[in-house]
């Protein structure tokens, strides 16, 4: 968990009376067993998914046999097969998705509550569609595959990135005029990218379309080691970083009077956002609205507590690896790619969330 | 030169309209489309290319354009978010699911079918949003009806590539709908989306005060005797009718509707009686000069205006950013 509970100038007033103080500390203290709660119970929802991901399939593995097994123990005749299917098969594939799923989670609501507007997503901004585009053009254009698609994607995320960065800077960045920028320049890359997709012959283009909605089929224990290095960095980076978001959601000038170095904090916050997305994209293609989902149904989980990025980190997992699930084995024999499924499980609970939500205008 | 006032712009406006008219991807002397509009003689070909394809291209274009200019301003006043296009309603993921089940489900293979479909998957969309975004004790707040609007558009979207990812031969012609263009479009299917669009933009420019009222926030409206749950009612009506019929005719151009505010906002200040007509006016002067430039940039063939209204806008929005502060919502 994310220190939740960053004292604001107005806590430390010393006009505030004994009352006012307990009031607000008591009222700190219930935010903060609410999100230990929400975010206990997102940890082990992810846990059992995990488990049923390993479990389940054509080839069934029993509880007590996966759980020798992934503790070391000797389970018998069966080994081998349980071996293979278990270490090399599914559980390379449950990782990269939790770890796909926390990138984008945490990128998803950084950018957010950066930019203070919950429709500020990566996918919404351009950096994904800067993915997109490289991914896309590598494909259509040079017929590329495999690493040499991972390798555009994560390049082009950072391009997408540095040029708007670039574009909106002005003697310092304006989050308004960032956002601005940002939609265009993700316009104008969505663009290129169904020009592409209209110039490509049949395969290339069906190809490509399953790319841009993402998938976890290439999963491999080499995936996974690329995704942890890069995650080992960026994911405390970025829980650091998010501590001063809620200085910085002040506004640029209260932040200052702050102390916060407000251009320093934003562009580091930026650089590991994009970072983020850039590794979560290289690895399983932009997996669609798991970045713009997490966020706001963090929000409401945590309900008026402030909403901490460790837990979008968390439903940001679930919603990958429940999608990933739902997505194999729910359709009978026609499987999915993850992508297909994040918006139809993510989206309707999002809605019912929004639907239940007694708070007008809560949350971010 | 000054473009401020909205002289200016219509004056452009007539500019790109008679570009459209001269320029296509056949060379047609400008007498000689001045005799086919003066003059017609339907045995000379090209005559026939100018009042059967030119003609009605940038009637399209026109109406296109006002309906997606119009339709932007009304939904990021409403939902009083920048990032807000015609798309939050689901309008653009509905007529695409629905444009997707009919060539996929039904067999649709001409635009006058896709028409109907289109308008009908927006409709309902919208309508769900709506719903939904108004259930709760705060009712249709801003920030509900964008974050349900973008949520349906997430599940609805996930359908489509469902389909899409199943059934290559429906792929194969929704990728060329998907773009959104003006090609093609004849008499008959203008006509079809002709009424809709002339009601709602009719519609549109009378809401002005009601948004001046809206951007106020709900509670400074409500006491000076607005009924905010209304207005948006009538505000959301206008957009799906505008977007859902642009869309259903040229398929989903998705920056008009995002962009074009902004820069009327910049040019005309915070008064939503003078954006919205300079939305109007904007944004089709857009639409007809990427198509104009779509037609010559890749000769024999074309480039979508879709395409290249983003390309060119993305751009002008850039700059225009950058050189003026931007008026925030």
């Amino acid at each position: 968990m994310t220190r939740a509970t960053t004292p604001t100038a107005a806590g430390r007033n010393s006009g505030a009376t004994s009352d006012d103080v307990a009031l607000v500390s008591h009222a700190r203290r219930r935010e903060r067993a609410r999100a230990i709660t929400v975010a206990t119970g997102l940890a082990l929802a992810v846990t059992a998914m995990l488990l049923a991901a390993l479990a389940v399939g054509d080839f069934r593995i029993g509880i007590p046999d996966l759980l020798a097994r992934l503790t070391g123990q000797q389970v018998g005749a069966l080994q081998p097969r349980i071996d293979y299917v278990l270490f090399d098969l599914r559980l390379p594939r449950a990782v990269t998705g939790i770890l796909v799923g926390i990138a984008f989670g945490l990128a998803g609501s950084l950018f957010q509550r950066l930019l203070r507007n919950p429709l500020a997503s990566p996918d919404v901004l351009g950096v994904s569609a800067g993915a997109s585009a490289a991914a896309v053009l590598a494909i259509v254009a040079f017929g590329a595959s495999g690493f040499a698609v991972s390798a555009g994607a994560f390049t082009g995320a950072v391009a997408a990135s540095a040029l708007i960065y670039a574009l909106a800077w002005q003697r310092g960045i304006s989050g308004y005029r960032l956002v601005l920028i940002g939609i265009g320049v993700n316009a104008a890359l969505l663009a290129a990218v169904s020009f592409l997709m209209t110039r490509a012959d049949m395969t290339d283009a069906q190809q490509a379309l399953l790319w841009r909605t993402g998938s976890l089929y290439d999963s491999s224990w080499d995936h996974v080691t690329a995704l942890l290095g890069c995650l080992a960095v960026l994911v405390p980076a970025a829980l650091l970083l998010a501590r001063a978001l809620p200085r910085l959601q002040l506004g640029d000038d209260s932040a200052r009077g702050l102390g916060l170095p407000v251009e320093r904090t934003r562009l580091a916050l930026l650089l590991v956002a994009t970072g983020l997305i850039g590794v979560g994209t290289a690895a399983a293609g932009p997996v669609a609205f798991v970045a713009f989902l997490s966020g706001p149904i963090a929000s409401r989980l945590l309900g008026g507590a402030r909403p901490g990025v460790a837990v979008a980190a968390l439903v940001g997992a679930l919603v990958t690896l429940s999608s990933d699930f739902a997505a194999q084995h729910l359709f009978g024999d026609q499987q999915f790619p993850v992508g297909v499924v994040t918006g139809a499980v993510g989206a309707p609970y999002l809605l019912w969330l929004l639907a239940k939500s007694n708070h007008a205008g809560h949350g971010e | 030169m000054t473009v401020r006032n909205p002289l200016g712009i219509g004056a452009l406006l007539l500019a790109a309209c008679a570009l459209s008219l001269a320029v296509g991807t056949k060379n047609i002397p400008v007498t000689t489309v001045f005799d086919a509009l003066t003059a017609f003689d339907p045995d000379r070909v090209d005559h026939l290319i100018v009042t059967e394809r030119r003609v009605p291209r940038t009637v399209a274009g026109l109406l296109v354009g006002a309906a997606l200019g119009l339709a932007g301003t009304l939904i990021q006043g409403v939902t009083r978010n920048p990032l807000a296009d015609p798309g939050i309603f689901g309008v653009n993921a509905g007529a695409a699911l629905f444009v997707v089940l009919g060539i996929a489900v039904f067999g649709v293979t001409s635009l006058t079918g896709y028409v109907w479909f289109g308008f009908a998957g927006a409709a309902a969309a919208s309508a769900v949003v709506y719903v939904i975004g108004s259930l709760g004790r705060g009712g249709a707040s801003p920030l509900k009806l964008a974050l349900t609007g973008a949520a349906l558009t997430a599940a609805l979207s996930s359908l489509q590539s469902a389909v899409l990812l199943t059934d290559p031969a429906t792929h194969d012609r929704f990728r060329f709908w998907q773009v959104g263009t003006l090609a093609g479009r004849d008499p008959e299917v203008v006509g079809q989306a002709l009424p809709f669009l002339a009601a709602g933009i009719a519609g549109a420019l009378l809401l002005g005060k009601v948004l001046n009222g809206l951007s106020l926030g709900d509670d400074v409206a409500r006491s000076f005797g607005q009924n905010t749950t209304a207005d948006r009612v009538w505000c959301g009506l206008a957009v799906v009718v505008l977007a859902g019929a642009a869309t259903a005719l040229a398929g989903p151009i998705t920056f008009l509707g995002l962009a074009v505010p902004h820069l009327a906002r910049m040019l005309a200040g915070p008064d939503y009686r003078r954006i919205l007509p300079l939305s109007m006016l904007i944004a089709p002067v857009l639409l007809l000069v990427a198509d104009v430039l779509g037609r010559v940039a890749a000769r024999p063939g074309e480039v979508q205006a879709g395409v290249v209204t983003a390309l060119l806008g993305a751009p002008v929005l850039v700059v225009l950013v950058r050189r003026r502060k931007p008026a925030r919502l």
